[in-house]
This record gives structure tokens, C-alpha cells and sequence, in this order.
């Protein structure tokens, strides 16, 4: 279990990480969600205490990372920024990690086939391809068998082999009640892997929720309505649960409303329709409207961030 | 490259916790063996140590022999077979110290520190542990260096009879002195490396505290320059490697005491920021 309260993270002026407040349990897979940028690294910085928070704490399972007597076998890392010695081989790489907590060579050698290593253990890192340097790292985060993985975007540089081969292995590690931390700026990873989200944008909290709410809540249905009488038809279709938008003239993005409700609606009236098309808001669409829904209100009122919060609440449940 | 069943040999959650190992000094100074030995750049500056410390010794020797003839009586009267089968000792620490600065900057240049500090989230004992074993390899290497060098030039030196033997009163002392000083010099050179994070910056620090500012504070007036120059980093290591007190030098003694102490103050510095900044 992951505790951040009020974490916050400042580069002189600049702040990364602003007042976050969330919880990661055990037993799942909680996404950490957010545009580039946004402050996710960061967060997991603080958390195994590379940097040390400006304000707010946060612990692992009650305590601070610095504080076990044996922090790989509490937390297992891995980090977005290479953290290999470009000069060393793998097996170099792990087997130094692994002597500072005393776990064997024997450990070591387990984990470089487990990631699939073996044919390139003994080559220097620096000639690793992205993917293999992406295994290494999986690897040294392994390495202590740890309760608490924290993964910075572990698909990158993965083959779709590979991509599969880390979501099966996450998942059974979350299964056997290990608390699993994974980041992505990708929605759509997040929604095959992930039990639980916490979204972030501009380091604040946007949302902390689980996925298959999040997904009940965003997959509204849109049907999209092409008409030469596209204006009479919105004003006849506009109701307190109907949402009507347009981006060229003629054509209308109508919420709330099936297919058939609106073809009726029309035919009864005596209106034209050139097109009549069901169309679902993707999970992604959805991720980026509400990071850039942030970062819009803050742009435009910067003070009134209670304000855009509200707006959003409302959106959601209209 | 073949995907292994994602399956972790592991304990059941249901059994009893096995005996767990945890983080200790000791652990920390194997890993940081392990780290040291595993590089190739590791293996090519201890080399260039070793051929620098002997082989400018044994030419300096060679050259000495084969002029001596021909030397003036100046030249000969300041000729002194100790320094000269020594000489080597102020190249090797080039070498040494490149080495010492890489050991840590290698670190953050490379991003490996994040694995390191990730592992050991106490910051302090790596830097323990990079200083000790450092220290070991550098006198391993450097002991033998510095007695090779020693009787290998005094071998080339009796070529004229000028060689000074070894059981003469204060020479052990000073070829020891002049591992010792070749050592702390690798120490103080990782301190610079600790502190400044940076392989050029470390590199160029090292440099200009042995090579630039030594001829510097001679361009002073001689009565300034004869206080200040003994207790430079690096006339105190050469004071090590001498035999009694100089005139505007340090004892060995003395030497000793303040090149130790600049290490003592730099890898000081080097803990108090490693404990404070971010990784």
C-alpha cells in the first residue's frame, strides 16, 4: 500500500507535483494516468525518496521507503530515465544491485531468464535496444521479490509480445496481493491492465477512480446527425439530458439520445436526414478530455480551480 | 529473445516469510566491488597507473645514467635518486585520479545512481562504500607501483653507482609515502567527482588543483608563495615521498597529515550534499 498526503514537489518555480492526496492498495493494479509531463515521475521519485517532497509525505505500507531495512525486498522500481551503467553487462548490472541486500547470484541468473536475457547477460548495456533495456529494468525491480511494484511506464520499448508478456506477469503479482503502481500517458494500455485509476494533469489530482466506473461513466453514446435542417432539428431534440454540439454547420454530435429517438423525432416533423451514425466517446477521448479540461480552466482563470472542478462534476453527471 | 510463462519462482503467500536478507555496509562494499571491477575503464586507468608510476621513473633513471658525464656540476649536486626513481608517482596520479572522479560520475552520467540510490535509499553507505574499496584497490595497485619503481630504477641508477639503498634511514618511509600519496590523491579526486556530479567538471577541478595552481602560487612573491605552496594537495604528497624535512617543504610527516585531511574535508562535503540534494 501506497499513502501520498498532500505530496508536493517544487523546481524552484516551477511545481511538478501539487498537493497530491491518494491511496494505492494492495491486490490490484492502480494505472497512474497523465499527459507527459504531468508529473507522474516525479511521484514516484518522492516516492522511494530520490528527491525529497517540498511539502506532504508518503509512505510505503506505514513507513518510509528510506526507512526499511531492506528496501528491495519492499519496493521493486522501475524508472522512466535509463538507470543502468552504460559500460556494465546486465548480469553486472543486477548482481551489484542484488550484494548490497545479500541476494544470491543464483536469484540473479533466475531473473535474467525470466525476463529473457540470457543470450545477451554478459554484453555491455549500452548496446541494449530500448526493449532489452526496458527487461533489465523490469529485472532489477523484480530482483527482491518485493511487495510493492512501481512501474514508469513499463511498455515502452516493448515488442507486443513483450507489452502482453508484462500485463499477464503484472497481473499475477497483483493476484497474489502485491500492490502494483504502473504509469502510462497511454489511456488505452491503462484500460487492459488496470484495476483502478488516479489521473493527474499539471501534478494536481484529477481523478481516483476505479476503471470500470470511470468507463461506465464515459462511454456516453454520441450519435452523430448530418441534415440540410440540422438547426431545427437541435432545437426540436434539446432537452435537460440532451447535449447538442456541432463543429461544421449540418452537422450535430447529440447526447443522450439513441438512433432511433432522434430518427423519429425527425420523421415525425418532417425533417431530413442524410446520416444517422451511433458513434461511442473512446476511453481515450475521454482521458484527454478531462487533462485538457484542466489544463484549459487553469489557463483561463487560473485562480478559480474550485470553480472548474465543479463544472467538471457537473458535466459528468449531466 | 525468448519470453519465458510470466511465473516467479517465489514463496506461496500462504507460507511463513523465509528468512529475508536486507541491506548492510557489508553488502554495500561487495556491490560497489562488483560495480568497480566490471568496467573496462576500471582495468585501463589502474594500467595506465602502473605503467605511468614505473615507466617515467625508469626513463627519468635511464636518462640520469646516460648523461651523467656529461651533467653539470649543478645538475649534479641537486640529483637525488630517490625523487628521480619516483618522478613517475606525479603522472600516475593523472591517472588515478581520472579514475577516482569516473567512479562517481560514471554514476550520474549514466543515470545508474537512481538503481543505486533506489537500492540503498540511505545515501551514505555508497558513499562509504565507494571510498573503501577505492582505497584498497588504489593501494593494491599502487604499494607494488611504487616499490617497482622504486628498486627498478635504483637497479638503473647503479649503472653509475648513484643508488641510494633501501635500508637507508626514511626511504622505506617514502616509497610507502609515495603509494600513500598516489591513493589519497584517487580519494580526494572521487570527493571532487561526489561533489560535483560532473565528468569534465571533476576531471578539470582535479587537474587545477594539482597541475594549475602548484606553478601559480610560485609566480607569487617568493615570501607568500613559501607559506602557502607547502600545503598544497599536492607539494604535501610529494613531501610524503621524501626523506626528512626541505626547506619550504613540509615532513613527511606533516605531508601526510594535510593531504589526508584535504580528502578527510572533500569526502566530508561530498556526505553532506549527497545526504541533502536530490538524486
Amino acid at each position: 500500500m501506497i499513502e501520498a498526503h498532500n505530496l508536493t514537489k517544487c523546481y524552484g518555480e516551477k511545481t511538478a507535483v501539487d498537493d497530491l492526496t491518494f491511496t494505492v492498495k494492495p491486490g490490484i493494479i492502480t494505472g497512474f494516468l497523465g499527459p507527459n509531463g504531468s508529473g507522474k515521475s516525479t511521484t514516484m521519485r518522492l516516492i522511494i525518496g530520490l528527491d525529497a517532497p517540498s511539502a506532504g509525505d508518503v509512505t510505503v505500507d506505514g513507513k518510509r521507503y528510506r526507512d526499511y531495512p531492506a528496501p528491495l525486498h519492499e519496493v521493486g522500481v522501475l524508472l522512466e530515465a535509463r538507470s543502468v551503467h552504460t559500460g556494465r553487462s546486465a548480469y553486472h548490472h543486477l548482481l551489484a544491485l542484488a550484494q548490497t541486500h545479500g541476494i544470491s547470484r543464483s536469484r540473479v541468473r533466475e531473473l535474467i531468464s525470466l525476463v529473457g536475457l540470457d543470450e545477451v547477460a554478459h554484453k555491455r548495456a549500452g548496446q541494449f535496444s530500448l526493449g532489452m533495456g526496458q527487461r533489465l529494468g523490469i529485472a532489477a525491480a523484480l530482483l527482491g521479490d518485493p511487495e510493492v511494484l512501481i512501474l514508469d511506464e513499463p511498455i515502452n520499448g516493448l515488442d507486443p509480445e513483450g507489452i502482453r508478456w508484462i500485463r499477464e506477469l503484472l497481473k499475477g503479482l497483483a493476484a497474489e496481493g502485491r500492490t502494483v503502481f504502473l504509469s502510462s500517458h497511454l489511456m488505452s494500455e491503462m484500460a487492459l491492465t488496470a484495476d483502478h485509476l488516479i489521473i493527474i494533469g499539471r501534478g494536481r489530482l484529477i481523478r481516483d477512480v476505479g476503471l470500470a466506473d470511470f468507463v461506465d461513466e464515459w462511454s456516453r453514446n454520441v450519435v452523430r446527425v448530418r441534415s440540410p435542417q440540422a438547426v431545427e432539428l437541435r432545437d426540436l431534440i434539446l432537452g435537460p439530458d440532451v447535449r447538442v454540439s456541432s463543429e461544421e454547420p449540418g452537422v450535430l454530435d447529440v447526447e443522450g439520445l439513441t438512433a432511433d429517438q432522434i430518427g423519429d423525432a425527425a420523421a415525425e416533423h418532417g425533417l431530413t436526414l442524410h446520416e444517422l451514425t451511433p458513434e461511442k466517446v473512446s476511453l481515450e477521448e475521454a482521458f484527454m478530455d478531462l487533462t485538457h479540461e484542466e489544463s484549459e480552466y487553469r489557463g483561463s482563470t487560473p485562480t478559480n480551480h474550485d470553480l472548474a472542478g465543479i463544472d467538471r462534476q457537473e458535466r459528468i453527471a449531466a | 529473445m525468448s519470453t519465458s510463462a510470466p511465473v516467479i519462482a517465489r514463496r506461496p503467500k500462504t507460507a511463513e516469510p523465509r528468512p529475508r536478507s536486507r541491506l548492510t555496509q557489508l553488502g554495500v562494499f561487495r556491490s560497489e566491488w562488483t560495480k568497480l571491477y566490471s568496467l573496462r575503464s576500471t582495468r585501463y586507468a589502474l594500467l595506465a597507473t602502473v605503467v605511468m608510476t614505473i615507466g617515467f621513473g625508469l626513463i627519468a633513471s635511464a636518462v640520469t645514467v646516460s648523461r651523467w658525464a656529461t651533467m653539470s656540476v649543478a645538475d649534479k649536486a641537486t640529483f637525488n635518486p630517490l625523487t628521480t626513481s619516483l618522478v613517475g608517482v606525479r603522472f600516475g596520479i593523472l591517472a588515478i585520479g581520472v579514475l577516482g572522479v569516473l567512479l562517481m560520475t560514471g554514476e550520474y552520467t549514466t543515470g545508474m545512481i537512481r538503481a543505486t540510490m533506489t537500492a540503498v535509499p540511505k545515501r551514505l553507505p555508497v558513499l562509504w562504500g565507494k571510498t573503501g574499496v577505492y582505497a584498497l584497490v588504489a593501494l593494491l595497485v599502487s604499494v607494488p607501483s611504487a616499490f617497482i619503481a622504486f628498486f627498478a630504477g635504483q637497479a638503473i641508477l647503479s649503472g653509475q653507482h648513484l643508488q641510494i639503498a633501501f635500508s637507508q634511514a626514511g626511504v622505506a618511509g617514502a616509497v610507502i609515502g609515495a603509494a600513500g600519496y598516489l591513493t589519497l590523491t584517487g580519494l580526494l579526486a572521487m570527493g571532487l567527482g561526489a561533489i560535483l556530479r560532473s565528468t569534465a567538471g571533476g576531471i578539470a577541478t582535479f587537474a587545477g588543483v594539482m597541475f594549475v595552481i602548484p606553478p601559480l602560487v610560485e609566480i607569487l612573491p617568493s615570501s607568500v608563495a613559501n607559506s602557502i605552496a607547502p600545503y598544497l594537495p599536492s607539494n604535501a604528497g610529494d613531501a610524503m615521498m621524501q626523506i626528512g624535512h626541505h626547506a619550504n617543504s613540509l615532513s613527511p610527516g606533516a605531508g601526510l597529515a594535510v593531504l589526508a585531511g584535504y580528502v578527510a574535508l572533500v569526502i566530508a562535503a561530498a556526505a553532506m550534499l549527497l545526504v541533502k540534494r536530490d538524486v
